[in-house]
């Protein structure tokens, strides 16, 4: 493409859209207007669900053989088993205020994780680590929320900055080997993936941090005082699970919007994940800025590892992370690297998951659907090739690149 | 031979590249086609070599109507193009690139020997599973037998080698016909680009071209290899090839061609001849509007020395030293022009002056300050502004606005910011007013820089820069693949800053640009400085000797 055409001397021999170079922006959406970075994505999640509803009814056989009998009572029961499975799913999600409630609750680490992956994207790196990143604040977040005995309003805090430091060392590490000795970021993150947590296995079973009298890897219990707060424990509904966690994701996102487009800090973040050329040319410390971004990616990882932790379990387990530092690459391509666009992403997979709940309660439909739909946004979202090929999306890009040579 | 565009319309969204161009080329002609860039010059092309496909009108090819699919057919068809970017393997020979694609083999290929051996080896691999899922005997007999087999590929594959002799005689003979002298064994990463480029006009003479295209040819030569670039054309076309020589240089068309094109803005708006043309015609007709060629500036008055430049060495990033030992001072006032063949290291120096490559040794000193080992940052805020050899890798980022682009370096600074938060409203008040008074056109300062054309992002990075008034302006290729128009205006301003006291070191590989604007001549070549003069005491047929590394 021609944002990345040297020199520029003169119109180059631009290949028509479909033979495109892949180009990592067009992925990450970093550097699009916000009208064509929505397009995408809410196509994806279309052609996501059109795929779910196909799989939904070619995986019944009994349907599948009442097609040769009866093929118009087969249809019928095709869109009434998979306009069931849907409203399902959306009532589970959004139906009432339980469903809200878990959709939120699910969201929040989901946005924080993918707020983690989206600052790296803007830096121009990809954070594979923010698995890693959360068990090491999460656990941090828990050593601090048991051995410390003070009150709830400096122990909350407290716990939770823990959590945001221990993201941050951990994010700054490959950071640091990236800027010191070039080690790839992609390489390094996924490996201290590993480490961590293994690593967490491996502690929770320590004298220190193991809970007494028992031989399962579990931590001790975090103190009262440092739980979350529920957000509707007034209404004394013990299924209400929503917790602080929430508003900690959305202010984070604030935050991290302020600090993108607002402040110096944002400024050389976003020219260095889009020309680190140009910003060692403009004066910027494009290493420094890869250990900067990634120990504040990291932190925000942390972040969504304490919400598991100090929000629901109350504790860490070897699983407490349960895939969604992973989870978080997909948002934020969903999401197009943008906060916003990660908070909508984030309540979407949220809203996914609880409806998958009780989409598999109401229908019996597994809830690994539910996975197969997050996986196929993400192939779509990674292919915007393919999502405009099939919807015949015209690329703005041509347009660009020729209008650049006509003056 | 006879090709001829009818009516060729190309549209991309929101923009006609070309509009109703009609063309025809002839064996044994040359046709010069002219046009800024950005004209449409490069599309029309490429919609003759298939790369494109005309939304309207027709190639006709010795009179009958022809879809050209892609470059294979247009190749078929005996069209040849040359790009300004060569497309060769640095790692191979000149014969190897030759053939690339068409080689000649030394035997034809027998399919079914190779079927043959692919079933008999498969059918061996299933022995050796079934030997080690259960049979046991007859392991050994398994592995003899695939060993077999594979020698018997190893043999097939030798059998169907490329035939390097026959590659080399072709390239010899066309060599020979053509008179581009070339060793076909040599690797084409030693050969200097003029050679690189007669390495591509045989491979396009060994794909049968009857009408090559050559696009931009002369940018990348120096003025010597031009000639021999001209001499190459005429024999050409004495040997019955259609020539289209594609080039935004007036005084090369007027030279070489037997008709001249003129495209602006996508269409044909002049034909004319050598003969009945002169330069200041076709600039206008180029331009559309009446231009003015030469930079008009007073003797300059050097005041004090501004930077000094003492014994420096610099090594590129594969640890070869470029830059040898180049001692030189710029004063107040002044324009120095560093002449030179892209590749000399002037690229280097201009780095290691500006803090964007550590020098080995030697000194840089502006205004009494040792900025030596200083960081691009402190190098900028001592006053140095920088218009980068390559504004879109290095001078621009080029999703950000152009609000964010013109506070690119001066971001941390007041009124842009105080340190910590940006003052958007303040940036593009700023970014407004420069706009304005620079003369670029763009719809609004929000754009992305990547919507500008090359003449206009330029202008966007001169108006950074200028709009310091630092000391010391270090300017690489200012003018380079741009408008007409835009060079004239970034000429005035760079006199205009000397005028206003500034030192002024310009780096350029257009000659004429060198003469036009210096006020003392530096040469570069192989690292070193090796010549000193005035535009007033040179030609620009002894520069291009110095260049070239000759001693005069």
């Amino acid at each position: 493409m021609s944002d990345n055409g040297s020199g520029g001397d003169s119109e180059k021999p631009k290949r028509e859209s479909n033979q495109k170079k892949l180009n990592m922006n067009d992925i990450t959406g970093v550097g699009t207007s916000w009208t064509r970075a929505l397009l995408v994505p809410a196509l994806a999640l279309l052609t996501a669900l059109i795929v779910g509803a196909f799989i939904i009814a070619v995986s019944d056989l009994d349907l599948l053989a009442l097609w040769t009998s009866n093929p118009g009572q087969a249809l019928a029961d095709t869109w009434g088993k998979i306009s069931g499975a849907y409203s399902a799913m959306f009532r589970g999600a959004f139906g009432d205020l339980q469903g809200w409630s878990e959709t939120l609750t699910l969201a929040a680490p989901l946005i924080l994780a993918g707020l983690s992956v989206a600052v790296g994207f803007k830096a121009g790196l990809f954070n594979i680590g923010a698995e890693g990143q959360m068990v090491i604040g999460g656990l941090t977040a828990v050593v601090i929320g048991f051995s410390l005995d003070v009150p709830g309003i400096i122990h909350v805090p407290l716990a939770v900055l823990g959590g945001f430091i221990g993201g941050f060392v951990w994010g700054a590490i490959p950071g640091l080997l990236r800027a010191k000795t070039g080690a790839h970021e992609v390489i390094t993150t996924i490996m201290l993936n590993f480490v961590a947590l293994n690593l967490l296995t491996y502690l929770l079973k320590s004298s220190a941090i193991q809970q007494p009298g028992r031989d399962d890897a579990r931590s001790k219990l975090i103190q009262e005082t440092a739980r979350l707060p529920r957000l509707l424990s007034f209404m004394d509904d013990p299924r209400l699970r929503v917790h602080l966690g929430i508003l900690i994701a959305l202010a984070a996102a604030g935050v991290v919007y302020w600090m993108l487009f607002k402040t110096t800090l944002g400024f050389e973040i976003r020219a260095v994940g889009a020309n680190p050329d140009a910003s060692r040319y403009a004066g910027m410390n494009v290493l420094w800025l890869y250990v900067a971004a990634m120990g504040l990616a990291g932190g925000l990882a942390g972040l969504a590892g304490v919400n598991p932790t100090l929000g629901l379990q109350y504790r860490a387990t070897p699983g407490f992370s349960a895939a969604i530092g992973f989870d978080a690459i997909a948002l934020a391509l969903l999401g197009r690297s943008h906060p916003l666009g990660v908070v909508f992403a984030g309540i979407l997979f949220g809203a996914l998951r609880s409806g998958g709940q009780e989409m598999q309660a109401a229908t019996g439909i597994s809830i690994d659907l539910v996975l197969v739909v997050g996986a196929l946004i993400v192939i779509f979202i990674a292919a915007p090739a393919l999502i405009r090929s099939i919807y015949r999306v015209k690329t703005d890009d041509v347009s660009v690149s020729i209008t650049k040579g006509i003056a | 031979m006879e090709l001829e565009l009818r009516g060729i319309t190309k549209r991309f969204p929101g923009v006609i590249a070309n509009e109703d161009v009609n063309l025809t080329v002839r064996s044994g002609e040359i046709l010069g086609l002219l046009g800024e860039n950005g004209a449409g010059k490069s599309t029309l092309m490429n919609i003759m070599y298939g790369l494109y496909s005309a939304t309207e009108g027709e190639i006709l090819v010795d009179g009958e109507i022809r879809a050209f699919e892609g470059p294979s057919d247009a190749i078929a068809a005996g069209i040849g193009m040359v790009h300004q970017h060569f497309m060769l393997v640095p790692v191979m020979t000149v014969a190897e690139n030759v053939v690339l694609g068409v080689e000649p083999l030394k035997q034809k290929r027998t399919p079914w020997v190779f079927y043959g051996l692919v079933v008999a080896t498969l059918g061996v691999l299933f022995t050796m599973l079934f030997n080690l899922f259960g049979v046991q005997e007859g392991i050994e007999g398994g592995i003899v037998a695939l060993l077999g087999g594979f020698a018997g590929l190893v043999w097939y594959l030798h059998r169907d080698a490329l035939d390097i002799a026959e590659s080399r005689r072709e390239v010899q003979e066309i060599s020979a016909k053509y008179g581009l002298a070339v060793d076909p064994d040599a690797l084409i990463e030693d050969l200097p680009v003029g050679l690189q480029q007669r390495v591509e006009i045989i491979k396009v003479l060994f794909r049968e071209a009857e009408i090559i295209i050559f696009d931009e040819p002369t940018s990348v030569l120096t003025p010597q290899e031009v000639e021999e670039f001209f001499g190459i054309m005429r024999s050409l076309q004495d040997a019955g090839k259609g020539v289209v020589f594609i080039t935004h240089k007036l005084n090369e068309i007027n030279e070489v061609c037997d008709r001249i094109t003129v495209l602006r803005r996508g269409k044909i708006v002049g034909e004319t001849t050598p003969e009945e043309s002169t330069e200041q015609g076709l600039a206008e007709m180029m331009v559309g509007r009446p231009v003015d060629l030469q930079v008009h500036k007073t003797e300059a008055d050097p005041g004090d020395v501004v930077l000094e430049v003492q014994h420096l060495t610099v090594d590129d990033d594969r640890g070869h030293t470029v830059v040898r030992d180049v001692s030189f001072t710029v004063r107040s006032g002044e324009i120095v022009g560093v002449a030179g063949i892209q590749g000399n290291g002037q690229t280097e120096l201009v780095e290691a002056i500006t803090g964007l490559r550590p020098g080995i040794s030697g000194t840089t000193v502006l205004n009494g300050e040792d900025i030596s080992d200083g960081t691009p940052r402190h190098v900028h805020d001592a006053g140095v502004a920088h218009i980068p050899e390559d504004r879109q890798r290095m001078g621009l980022v080029l999703p950000f606005t152009v609000t964010e682009n013109v506070i690119l370096n001066t971001y941390h600074l007041e009124p842009f910011s105080n340190g910590t938060v940006v003052d958007w409203p303040a940036s593009r008040a700023v970014a407004r007013e420069l706009i304005e008074q620079y003369d670029v056109r763009t719809p609004s300062s929000e754009v992305p820089a990547s919507t500008l054309s090359g003449g206009n992002q330029q202008k966007v990075i001169v108006a950074r820069e200028f709009s310091r008034a630092a000391p010391l302006v270090v300017a690489s290729q200012p003018t380079r693949g741009i408008d007409v128009g835009s060079i004239e205006y970034i000429h005035e301003r760079i006199v205009e800053q000397r005028d206003n006291g500034a030192a002024i070191l310009i780096v350029s590989t257009e000659l004429d640009e060198i003469m036009a604007l210096s006020d003392r001549i530096l040469v570069m070549y192989e690292g070193r400085i090796v010549a000193e003069t005035t535009p007033g005491k040179t030609t620009t047929t002894d520069l291009g000797l110095y260049m070239a590394g000759a001693t005069v």
